[in-house]
């Protein structure tokens, strides 16, 4: 018997909705089937905790007396973006620091936004006739500002590519320490409470839907850059390595540097771990069908991170049971493999998200515009001339 | 025959000994087979030793009685590494970094055995939220 949003939305408000996480289901389904479990359970939870470099704010400082229209504007001497409108600024997650480096970038002053810290804004303008102050320097916080929210424009990938690294040389990468002679794996992924692996044909994650962003009730904006979602599939629908992605937008003021922090990856740069949760609703069988993935139905590929010049790198093919178990054989030699997104803290947001719907403080958002379903994804083809004539 | 035992220990030595020749004491006067793994020792200051101790039972026993005497802290098993858990998220990147395997994950805690850790500090530059640190560091 299929369910309707109005259905769950009024069971979750009576504080009367089935609520379980997206790991608890898995043993459910295969005690009841998925027929009763369908009519039992409302909705599940998903989770993740990773590095996501592709994530930033846009804030508004408000204006001054003069006023300024900021070009170049600084935070605890990390560049934001100028070229926007006077007072208004976005936060790139991976900007180093000025004299900092990666070690304080922007992820930093995000976090220390939101953790309510002063931080030092500093702005420089030519001067105009309608702005005519041409430098500002001034303590700020996120209470004194007008808006500002978290924008990532690539956040919560569906699937991710695994890394090795076949080369004599120690590789320091955004997927963390490589061991020469491919001593290690590492992967990037929450698995089987994943929000976007238990929907893999995004049948209820789309524009607007209301997600758990750190702490805060947050939307997915709009599908992530790079979707894509013509992709090779197993046959539980769920793609094999990178796939889709989702932009996300939430208030900084209702986070929590609890389910948000800044991450250091040495060698390559300053990223900022997101927690998101998103609540998946149980319409009918087939969605369950989805929501009860295991990490051993999830496949990926394994890359050679030693080298970067030709796409023809994959090294095995892997499922998540083997990565997350510590060890895998490739080519008959284990190999140790560790995670670079944090399951303990994913399990925490899902658990989280499962109480405040418990408690009906959390409804559910159908989507108002489903995304793609076949999108391919462009790469630069470097050419010395425009095509232009 | 006795079986020989082989122990890691830290010391922490206060500032007046640095110039006490301990380790000729502890071959001399104990007959241990030693290995200093590492070492931070300035004369008038506070020093840190790691180092591998080996010999009988009975002997790695008296001359720990011996470095107590002197006032020597003693850190069985001991490492300069140390990780501030109560702020670690237990994402993993440490692990890739950890060849030994001194550092893993247990029931989503990041676990981390001394006894493996042969301080090569590559963790230190691997964990994202910079909370693993080096007492050899201090200074």
């Amino acid at each position: 018997m299929a369910k309707t949003y109005k259905e769950i939305n009024e069971k979750i408000a009576a504080g009367k909705a089935v609520v379980v996480d997206a790991e608890e289901i898995i043993d459910i389904v295969k005690k009841d089937g998925l027929k009763k479990t369908a009519e039992k359970v409302d909705v599940v939870t998903t989770a993740t905790f990773g590095p996501m470099c592709s994530s930033g704010a846009f804030v508004n400082f408000g204006h001054s007396t003069p006023p300024i229209r900021m070009s170049k504007i600084y935070l605890n001497d990390v560049e934001c973006c100028g070229g926007l409108a006077a007072v208004d600024t976005y936060i790139g997650a991976t900007q180093p620091g000025e004299k900092t480096g990666i070690e304080y970038g922007g992820a930093h002053v995000i976090c220390d936004l939101i953790d309510g810290k002063d931080v030092l804004l500093k702005a420089y303008s030519p001067g105009t006739d309608c702005y005519p102050r041409k430098e500002l320097r001034t303590y700020i916080n996120i209470n004194e500002m007008n808006e500002a929210y978290l924008y990532n424009p690539r956040n919560c990938y569906q699937n991710y590519g695994a890394a090795i690294n076949t080369s004599s040389k120690r590789l320091y990468t955004y997927m963390g320490i490589l061991q020469p002679n491919g001593q290690n794996i590492t992967y990037s992924t929450a698995g089987q409470l994943s929000p976007l692996l238990n929907d893999p044909y995004f049948r209820t994650i789309g524009m607007g839907t209301k997600i758990f962003l750190a702490g805060a009730q947050g939307y997915v904006a709009w599908y992530g850059t790079q979707f894509k979602t013509s992709v090779e599939r197993e046959p539980n629908g769920v793609p094999v390595g990178g796939a889709a992605t989702i932009a996300v937008v939430g208030n900084m003021r209702d986070m929590s540097t609890e389910y948000i922090k800044p991450a250091v990856y040495e060698g390559y740069g300053t990223s900022m771990f997101v927690g998101i949760g998103i609540p998946i609703p149980v319409l009918d069988e087939e969605m369950l069908k989805y929501l009860s993935v295991e990490d051993k139905d999830i496949y990926t590929y394994v890359y050679d991170y030693s080298d970067r010049s030709s796409e023809d790198n994959i090294i095995a093919r892997v499922n998540y049971a083997d990565l997350k178990s510590g060890c895998v054989e490739i080519n008959g030699r284990k190999v140790r493999t560790s995670p670079m997104t944090s399951m303990a803290k994913s399990r925490q947001i899902a658990a989280v998200l499962k109480e405040l719907i418990q408690k009906g403080e959390f409804i559910l958002n159908e989507p108002v515009m489903k995304f793609p379903q076949d999108n391919k994804l462009n790469s630069i083809t470097i050419r010395e001339k425009s095509k232009r004539k | 025959m006795t079986p020989i035992n082989k122990v890691k220990v830290m010391l922490i030595f206060p500032s007046m000994l640095a110039a006490e020749p301990i380790s000729y004491y502890l071959v001399k006067s104990y007959d241990l087979k030693i290995n200093i793994l590492k070492a931070y020792v300035n004369y008038n200051v506070e020093g840190r030793l790691l180092i591998e101790l080996e010999g009988t039972d009975a002997n790695i026993k008296n001359a720990l009685k011996y470095l107590k005497s002197l006032n020597i802290k003693t850190i069985k098993n001991g490492t300069g590494t140390y990780i501030d858990f109560d702020n670690c998220i237990a994402c993993g990147a440490c692990i890739a970094a950890c060849e030994p395997g001194a550092l893993k994950l247990e029931n989503d805690k990041l676990v981390f055995d001394g006894t493996k850790c042969l301080e090569c500090r590559l963790c230190e530059k691997a964990c994202p939220e910079r909370l693993i640190k080096n007492v050899f560091n201090q200074r």
